[in-house]
């Protein structure tokens, strides 16, 4: 017998309703698919959740509350109160990153975040927008902060380079910290139960790995989450007050 | 390596495009307003609540200072008019027994006065038949009649003796 893996295949982006504007693919695909289950139940948490805003909150509403304040005071505590008009952006992008994270735990589900593209076009929104937040606040100024204060001239040769790289450098830590955390946690769920179709009786015992494997999953989705929203607003808070 | 598929990105790259954007949008235009006011309601009311409860507290206070001035200013009073209720009932007994001690002594001297009238009267009565007794008796002694102007003066004069 043959053992043959595809832990890889369930990161296939499969076009379901082929679409294409000229030379622009806007396939509808399975990933597309996705970010619309996850744009749909974060609207059903928090607009649905409130639409009878109660002063004793419900489940659903409780749920919106802890989440609205958890990102707030997030914004709040690292930011200060001039990121509170970013706020809105923050929330969408934790609870994207989060439902995205979450619902592709459910078996035969797509990781809309196991993909570096998608991963990296949001670090990448979060860099721009920062640096164009920097530039706003402080115009040229801001570029005093690629040079570290009270260094002596000489070292800044060499200080100033590495702390543009350090910047600069940033999308790309974002986008792989997060999209390296789902490859290797579903890559690891994909091999045990590919093991698992493979044993016949002794399958148990992947299964009851990857029943562990999944509830470090649901912690390294929540905790990615987080690491990307609270990276976003230390940058932010980099942007806005320098240092 | 899927991820790596270049093919895919276009797709991938402008529905994320979308449902962010539209996500931002609802989060923003709707959703937060929407928990914010509610957590916003609940703070406000909780403050309200907390400002209501003050304020109950301070009437309450306010309730409680006025009933113990109001109980204090009735002690006050209640003892006011026991004080003055005993000085009225003092007086009114001490004039009570200034009038039945008047009634008294003049009862006592109108007795007086009336056993002295009934002794002068028993004495003039008892002088009149003293004298016709000593009338009568020297009469029948020795058959004169005196005048009875000397008997009457006689019988004084031995009534005044025997009262020395």
């Amino acid at each position: 017998m043959t053992i043959e893996l595809h832990p890889l295949a369930q990161f296939t982006v499969e076009r379901i309703l082929p679409l294409r504007v000229g030379r622009l693919d806007l396939s509808f695909t399975n990933a597309s698919l996705m970010m619309g289950v996850v744009i749909c139940l974060i609207t059903g948490l928090i607009v649905y959740g409130t639409r009878r805003a109660s002063l004793v909150p419900g489940r659903l509403q409780s749920l919106a509350e802890m989440s609205y304040e958890f990102v707030a005071d997030m914004v709040e505590s690292n930011v200060g109160h001039e990121g509170m008009p970013f706020f809105p952006f923050v929330f969408s992008l934790f609870m994207f990153i989060l439902f995205a994270n979450l619902l592709g735990l459910i078996p035969y589900a797509f990781t809309v975040t196991g993909q570096i593209v998608v991963t990296f076009a949001l670090a990448i929104v979060v860099f721009i927008g920062v640096t164009i937040i920097g530039f706003i606040r402080h115009g040229l100024h801001f570029l005093r902060f690629f040079v570290p204060e009270g260094v002596p001239k000489l070292l800044l040769v060499i200080l100033v380079p590495i702390e543009v790289l350090s910047y600069c450098i940033r999308p790309f830590t974002l986008s792989v910290r997060l999209f390296a955390n789902m490859l290797a946690g579903h890559t690891m769920l994909g091999i045990f139960a590919g093991f698992a179709a493979l044993v016949g009786i002794w399958a148990i015992f992947p299964i009851a790995i990857d029943v562990a494997l999944l509830a470090l999953e649901l912690l390294v989705a929540t905790l990615q989450a987080y690491v990307f929203a609270i990276l976003s607003c230390l940058y932010l808070n980099d942007a806005i007050h320098m240092h | 390596m899927p991820q790596l598929d270049v093919a895919t990105f276009a797709p991938q790259l402008v529905w994320l495009a979308i449902s962010f954007f539209l996500l931002y949008l609802l989060m923003s235009r709707i959703g937060l307003p929407r928990v914010g006011a509610a957590i916003e309601a609940r703070r406000r009311r909780r403050e309200e609540d907390l400002e209501h409860a003050a304020q109950l507290r301070r009437e309450a206070e306010a309730v409680v200072a006025a009933y113990e001035r109001a109980r204090a200013e009735a002690r006050e009073q209640a003892q006011a008019t026991i004080r003055e209720t005993t000085e009225h009932l003092a007086a009114a007994a001490a004039e009570r027994q200034r009038e039945l001690t008047a009634v008294l002594t003049e009862r006592t001297a109108s007795a007086e006065r009336e056993i002295a009238a009934a002794k002068e009267r028993a004495l003039g009565e008892i002088r009149g038949v003293a004298a016709d007794v000593a009338a009568s008796i020297a009469a029948r002694l020795i058959g004169t009649s005196f005048d009875q102007r000397n008997i009457a003066a006689a019988v004084d004069r031995v009534i005044a003796e025997r009262a020395a």
